[in-house]
């Protein structure tokens, strides 16, 4: 049943065009038209993250001298910037506010998007349409038009500087994004389920965390690890709302603390970018079929 | 003494079988109900968005500076970047950078989708490559960027170096036109991967039997891209695009983390200027007419391409979903 109901648009169930075709290619001319293109793009596509993890390793002697070393390998390999960040900086503080962040912000999120899906597809009140359309305008509102006057509001609720300003403020990029994307998983769910329910007795609520919930998991993981990740990548509110160095979130952090005048940063400021890469990019190789669900279910709606 | 106590009691009672029974009634009231379930989502997007979106257009027409509420002062703010030169270059700047960012992307992402379309083994491992550099936050990318771009120990220019193309280190984030193309290549580079994989979703649900039969029929591959794939690709390209444009022009964090607006203002976007501007130099009023004066342009965007999207609509007969 679930698997009848999930809408997953991901590659897994896709079926490929030229899966029939195919054989009209021949091997050399396949190595031109695909092969090769794709692997350069793929290689410049992922020679950064390559790049970030061999700087974070190298000594620093090896760093700077172009022309002793040959700087797209190391010989003697270190632990010492990933140790340095790990032991001597704030950094998993760091961490972990954008770990609270994230979650909290997520939480919060979610909730007021499963609720608010619901009553749009669902209870279909009066102008249930309009609010639709008004949540997907509020999705293309960027953060970088808000920060300012959202800078003032916070400011006046007594809000500035502490770690609410974050987890109040991201839900308003979430909550677009995730009502969006549930009101497409909460339509494929047949209504004859509800209304059995109803004539059972069921209250609405009854209905909606035991019925429509559990039938929408998938939609409702895609949903989370995509505002997990929004809630990470977030700069500008955490750059303008936080002024204390306990208090910032890691991409901030790096920007801002780790910035300084010495020559031998890049060694610390990559192992900063790659730690703060690694969580997500691990989320991501478990869910990766999700992510994809959730970019391309809210662009397709 | 007692007599009070029950008397109370009862009328306790007999207000909270009133209140229990309108209660009742709240429950089963769709529109009621409609209302507590709106009302968390709503009331984030009212106090957070919708509020500070209208302040913000207030506060342009104001002299506030961090710290102090301003007074009215009608369309000064405007008149001052009017003749601000380095206002102007930021427009300049975030046109270009948006323009040339999204050609590049729109290019490069559909002929990557076209590419990954194709079957191939480890295809779930290639595709799943690709997303990385959505994943990963940009700050961070974008650091790693400004040290591959690093004016003296570059990788790029020792390549470049020993293959014999340059004499001398390239000054990529140093000198005002290289720095352009520097952030605009890392804008491509970290937003490729998401018009890729959303216009490969599109692509899958293209009709095989389509291809087939325009095959039967002698078309070149030009002319089953041309008169086939575009077509049905249109209204997701569409919306793709208009996310991407969207997120272009605003773009923040890429440019802040590589150069923070520098050399001599020369990758300063509307956004970054409004930054420095409002936060750094404390005129908020100046600061929120750049914010300001980015709507226009959005709403252009959100419009071109809405029109574009009603117009494919109209052409295939299908009704709107």
């Amino acid at each position: 049943m679930t698997e009848l109901l999930a809408p997953t648009p991901g590659p897994a169930r896709a079926s490929d065009h030229s899966e029939g075709m195919s054989y009209l290619e021949t091997l050399p001319r396949r190595l031109v038209t695909l092969y090769l293109p794709l692997s350069i793009i793929l290689i410049v596509l992922l020679f950064p993250f390559y790049w970030m993890a061999l700087t974070s390793i190298k000594p620093d002697e090896q760093l700077l001298n172009l022309d002793r070393f040959n700087p797209f390998w190391t010989t003697a390999p270190t632990l010492k910037h990933i140790q340095k960040l790990l032991f001597e900086t704030s950094y998993p503080h760091w961490l972990w506010n954008t770990v609270l962040v994230a979650v909290a912000s997520t939480m919060l999120s979610i909730g007021a998007s499963v609720l608010a899906a619901y009553a749009i597809v669902r209870l279909r009140y009066r102008g249930a349409q309009w609010i639709g359309a008004a949540i997907f305008l509020a999705y293309l509102v960027p953060p970088s038009i808000l920060f300012i006057p959202l800078s003032t509001v916070v400011f006046q609720y007594g809000l500035f500087d502490t770690p609410f300003a974050l987890i109040l403020t991201y839900p308003t990029i979430l909550i677009p994004f995730s009502t969006w994307l549930l009101m497409g998983y909460f339509k494929t769910i047949p209504f004859e389920l509800e209304e059995c329910a109803l004539i059972d007795g069921a209250s609405r609520w009854q209905i909606l965390t035991r019925i429509i919930l559990p039938l929408a998991t998938p939609g409702l993981i895609s949903a989370f690890i995509f505002c997990f990740t929004l809630c990470w990548n977030e700069f500008i509110y955490a750059l303008t709302f936080i002024s204390s160095t306990s208090n910032k979130t890691v991409p901030v952090a790096i920007v801002n603390e780790f910035v300084d005048g010495d020559i031998y940063r890049w060694g610390s400021l990559m192992a900063g970018a790659l730690v703060g890469s690694v969580p997500l990019v691990v989320l991501y190789a478990f869910f990766v079929e999700h992510y994809v669900a959730a970019m391309t279910g809210a662009v397709k709606e | 003494m007692t007599t009070t106590t029950r008397d109370s009691a009862v009328v306790s009672r007999r207000s909270s079988l009133g209140v229990k029974a309108a209660w009742d009634r709240l429950k089963v009231s769709r529109a009621w109900l409609s209302f507590w379930f709106m009302l968390p989502a709503a009331a984030f997007l009212l106090l957070f968005l919708a509020y500070p979106l209208a302040l913000g257009i207030w506060i342009s027409f104001t002299d506030a500076r961090i710290g102090r509420s301003g007074a009215f002062v009608g369309l000064e703010n405007y008149e001052w970047l009017w003749d601000d030169s380095v206002f102007w270059l930021s427009v300049f700047n975030t046109l270009l950078y948006t323009a040339v960012a999204s050609c590049f992307k729109f290019a490069i992402g559909l002929y990557l989708a076209l590419l990954l379309n194709h079957h191939m083994p480890f295809k779930a491992i290639i595709r799943a490559l690709v997303l990385i550099p959505f994943i990963v936050p940009t700050v961070l990318s974008a650091i790693a960027f400004w040290w591959l771009f690093d004016s003296q120990f570059s990788v790029l220019s020792w390549s470049l170096k020993k293959i014999g193309l340059i004499a001398s280190n390239i000054d990529f984030l140093g000198d005002p036109w290289n720095a352009r193309w520097s952030v605009i290549f890392a804008n491509i580079w970290r937003g490729v991967p998401f018009i890729a994989i959303t216009l490969l979703a599109g692509l899958q649900t293209v009709p095989p039997s389509l291809y087939e039969a325009a095959t039967i029929d002698g078309a070149n591959e030009w002319q089953i891209f041309r008169y086939i794939t575009y077509p049905l690709l249109t209204p997701i390209i569409a919306v793709v695009m208009t996310f991407s444009v969207l997120f272009t022009f605003t773009d923040f964090q890429l440019i802040w983390a590589m150069t923070r607006g520098g050399p001599v203002n020369a990758t300063h976007l509307m956004a970054t200027l409004s930054y420095q501007r409002a936060i750094l130099g404390g005129y908020l009023g100046e600061g929120a007419a750049i914010s300001t004066a980015m709507i226009p342009f959005l709403l252009a965007a959100i419009l071109i391409s809405w029109f574009g999207l009603q117009r494919r609509k109209w052409q295939h007969g299908e009704s709107n979903d």
